[in-house]
């Protein structure tokens, strides 16, 4: 399946800091095009904080990114400065403003911030809740983006919302509010909606975590046929089943390194690190 | 030329015409050396008298020292709240005589002293007063002007003169029976009187007809305009001045919210000094301080900028409330999906943070609609002062002011309407979250 070796994602010597606390303490990974990668971790080793950074919704401080085309680098200059900006960003997330985490964008010069820009129309991402827009049916969740951003024609838009629908099997819910839709529905519209924009990569945080149990097969599936068709992902996840018999690769990180990374045979039969397998020994029970 | 007529309150006739709200205060004003120190005031037009009222059904008050340990009422900043400002007597003042003479009727006043011709035309015809005691004192009433206005002061005085040696005054005050020896030494005019007090006498015949139910319903009828512009001002300001208060209260809540630190700062102390001190100071303060340092504004204008200045600092508290409501994630999922910064708050945070804005907004105008009653106190002719007018016309504080409290309810009612089709209409959409709490 994975005949192109054509890179996709090069991430090289990736850190993240929050304030004083060191998240991401030096990265480095490659994904080929078409391969689906799953990543795994304790609870709070930065996981979502690696995905973020990934699409630039988080800014990573130092090393350099490589993801669809766009290469972005930082180096360590101004870094002090940056720690300093972002405990008053910190702050102003506990009053949980509605709208932060772009601020930093301001600062950026503005080559960066485009290139961040075009970035993330080319990555679609999925996050850990269920965040669709409430006040606008299906169909217009799945249309907005291409809409208002690629200016796109709103009639086309609409046809290709539609088979985009019937991709993850919603062809028949487009009039419903997300309010009306079950978690797992809810889930595949949201990744219509990533699709929406085109993009070469998909990014998933835990997408089946805020799901009933029976509901989580639905939303795997989308991503296997999507899979099928050649498309890059990056799944955080806890379904064990899933990273071990969907993904092509498995991804191992603790406290902000990426321990191992690997075919899942080797990951969960024998991992080659033996954090890693202690790591499992624990799921396995 | 004609002459336009504003009305005012009577302590707010001369700070009105200082404010240019209009060029001649006429309505019983008393030349005093301290107002002459603020206008200019033409010859007398009419010499009279402070009367004393009492009670029908008491005889213990005939003249100013019975009234030591009593209470005694008096319009406010008049000769006659003057006169009573001796040892022993506990004054009460009032915005009109009428309030006065309500509040002794109602048991709360001993007396009430008065100008001559009030006493006469409003306590005379009412069984429940009678006039006491000797003429007290001596007023003579002046047009006021500004100091300014040279031209017009000389051509009022020329005027008054022309009336007074022509015998158009004596007969003017003989058909309202307003002649008395005062006005008699005045104009020197001593002569037998041959002209019959007809006015007066259609004045109380008209008083005493207006009794029954009927009867009062044809007077407000007859008054309509009176009320029916209360109503065209009450909702007139209420508009626009809401209409102030959405545009201004966005634009503090932005300031707030996303404004560098000292500018949120002074957003903060905006919304907090505006909701910590009382709307009436607020209004008193733009009309009658601010002319003080050059900003003078029409009535309708200070009760807007009043109103709508007020009500911005809680809109803006509904807005902040509004966009905090919208979940984080929304904004991350749109940027996500390559949006703008402008373009996730126009198309995604806005419509939702609006849907939790709007109901309380519209109640809001509705107690916006009913503290526009305060904007009486600036001389503008809305629905209260429209009721305070007709009911001390004709001493009807009940029938009047119930006749009004339904025009309120009546005008408020499409907003209240609309207040619940907005509550209904903006929750047809809930956040998933919302649902769940809701749940729980
Ligand atoms: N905005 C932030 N500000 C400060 N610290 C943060 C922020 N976001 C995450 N962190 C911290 O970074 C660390 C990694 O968080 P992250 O969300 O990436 O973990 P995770 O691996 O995704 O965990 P989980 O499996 O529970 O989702 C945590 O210690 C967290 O407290
Ligand atoms: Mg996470």
């Amino acid at each position: 399946m994975i005949n192109s070796s054509e890179i996709m994602i090069d991430v090289q010597g990736l850190q993240k800091y929050f304030g004083e606390h060191h998240i991401i303490k030096g990265v480095s990974f490659q994904v080929r095009k078409g391969e689906l990668i799953s990543v795994i971790g304790r609870s709070g080793c930065g996981k979502t904080t690696l995905l973020r950074c990934l699409n630039c919704l988080e800014l990573f401080d130092i090393g350099g990114i490589f993801i669809a085309g766009i290469a972005l680098n930082r180096t360590l200059s101004g870094k002090s400065q940056e720690v300093d900006k972002s405990k008053s960003q910190k702050m102003l997330s506990k009053m949980a403003l509605p709208f932060m985490g772009f601020e930093k964008e301001k600062q950026l010069d503005e080559d960066f911030r485009i290139k961040a820009h075009t970035l993330r129309t080319r990555v679609g991402m999925l996050f850990q809740g269920l965040n669709l827009f409430p006040h606008l049916t299906v169909l217009e969740n799945v249309s907005l983006a291409p809409i208002i951003v690629k200016n796109e024609n709103k009639i086309d838009v609409h046809q290709k919302a539609k088979e985009l629908l019937k991709k993850v099997g919603l062809e028949q819910f487009t009039e419903r509010y997300p309010s009306q839709l079950s978690g797992g529905q809810a889930q595949r519209v949201a990744i219509a909606r990533a699709l929406s924009m085109s993009p070469q990569v998909m990014l998933y945080d835990e997408p089946t975590s805020a799901l009933d149990p029976e509901l989580v097969g639905e939303v795997l599936q989308v991503m296997k046929n999507l899979h099928d068709e050649g498309m890059t992902q990056v799944v955080v996840t806890h379904a064990l089943h899933f990273a071990q018999n969907a993904s092509d690769r498995v991804i191992y990180m603790e406290e902000g390194h990426i321990i191992e990374m690997d075919s899942p045979d080797v990951i969960f039969n024998h991992p080659k690190d033996e954090r890693t397998l202690k790591y499992i020994n624990i799921l396995k029970d | 030329m004609r002459a336009e007529f504003v009305q005012n309150q009577w302590d707010g006739l001369i700070p009105g015409l200082q404010n240019n709200n209009y060029d001649v205060a006429i309505n019983g004003i008393e030349i005093t050396d301290d107002r002459k120190q603020e206008v200019n005031f033409t010859d007398p037009y009419y010499l009279t008298y402070e009367q004393l009222i009492v009670n029908s059904n008491r005889d213990d008050i005939n003249c100013l020292s019975d009234l030591v340990g009593k209470k005694a009422g008096a319009l406010k900043s008049s000769l006659a709240e003057r006169i009573l400002q001796f040892p022993g007597v506990d004054v009460k003042t009032y915005d009109s005589e009428v309030a006065a003479m309500t509040d002794m009727a109602n048991g709360r006043l001993d007396a009430v002293l008065c100008d001559a011709p009030i006493a006469l035309y409003y306590a005379k015809p009412d069984p429940r007063f009678k006039l006491v005691g000797q003429p007290i004192g001596e007023i003579s009433y002046g047009i006021a002007v500004r100091k300014s206005d040279t031209q017009l002061h000389a051509k009022l005085n020329s005027a008054i003169n022309k009336l007074s040696t022509s015998g158009k005054l004596r007969e003017i005050l003989e058909r309202w029976n307003l002649w008395h020896y005062l006005m008699a030494v005045y104009l020197n005019d001593k002569g037998p009187s041959n002209i019959l007090p007809t006015k007066y006498d259609y004045y109380m015949t008209s008083l005493g007809k207006s009794k029954t139910f009927y009867d009062k319903l044809q007077r407000y009828w007859e008054f309509r305009s009176l009320f029916i512009w209360g109503i065209v001002n009450t909702l007139g300001v209420s508009i626009v001045a809401m209409i102030v208060a959405i545009i201004w209260g966005l634009f503090i809540a932005l300031t707030r919210l996303y404004a560098p630190k000292p500018f949120s700062r002074l957003a903060v102390l905006y919304i907090e000094l505006i909701r910590g001190t009382p709307l009436l100071i607020q209004l008193y303060f733009i009309y009658y301080a601010l002319p003080n340092i050059g900003i003078s504004m029409s009535p309708f204008l200070a009760a807007v900028i009043g109103l709508g200045l007020n009500y911005a600092a809680y809109e803006a508290e509904n807005y902040r409330a509004g966009l905090f409501s919208v979940p984080r994630g929304q904004m991350e999922a749109a940027v996500a999906l390559g949006m703008s910064r402008n373009q996730s708050l126009r198309h995604i945070i806005v419509p939702q943070g609006i849907r939790l804005v709007i109901p309380p907004m519209t109640n809001d105008f509705i107690s916006l609609l009913k503290d526009s009653s305060l904007i009486a106190v600036i001389t503008m002719n809305d629905l209260t002062k429209a009721y305070f007018q007709f009911a001390t016309t004709y001493f009807d504080f009940l029938g009047a002011g119930v006749l009004v409290a339904i025009l309120y309810l009546i005008i408020g009612l499409p907003f209240v309407k609309l207040a619940k089709y907005a509550e209904v209409k903006f929750s047809t959409f809930r956040t998933r979250e919302e649902e769940n709490r809701m749940k729980l």
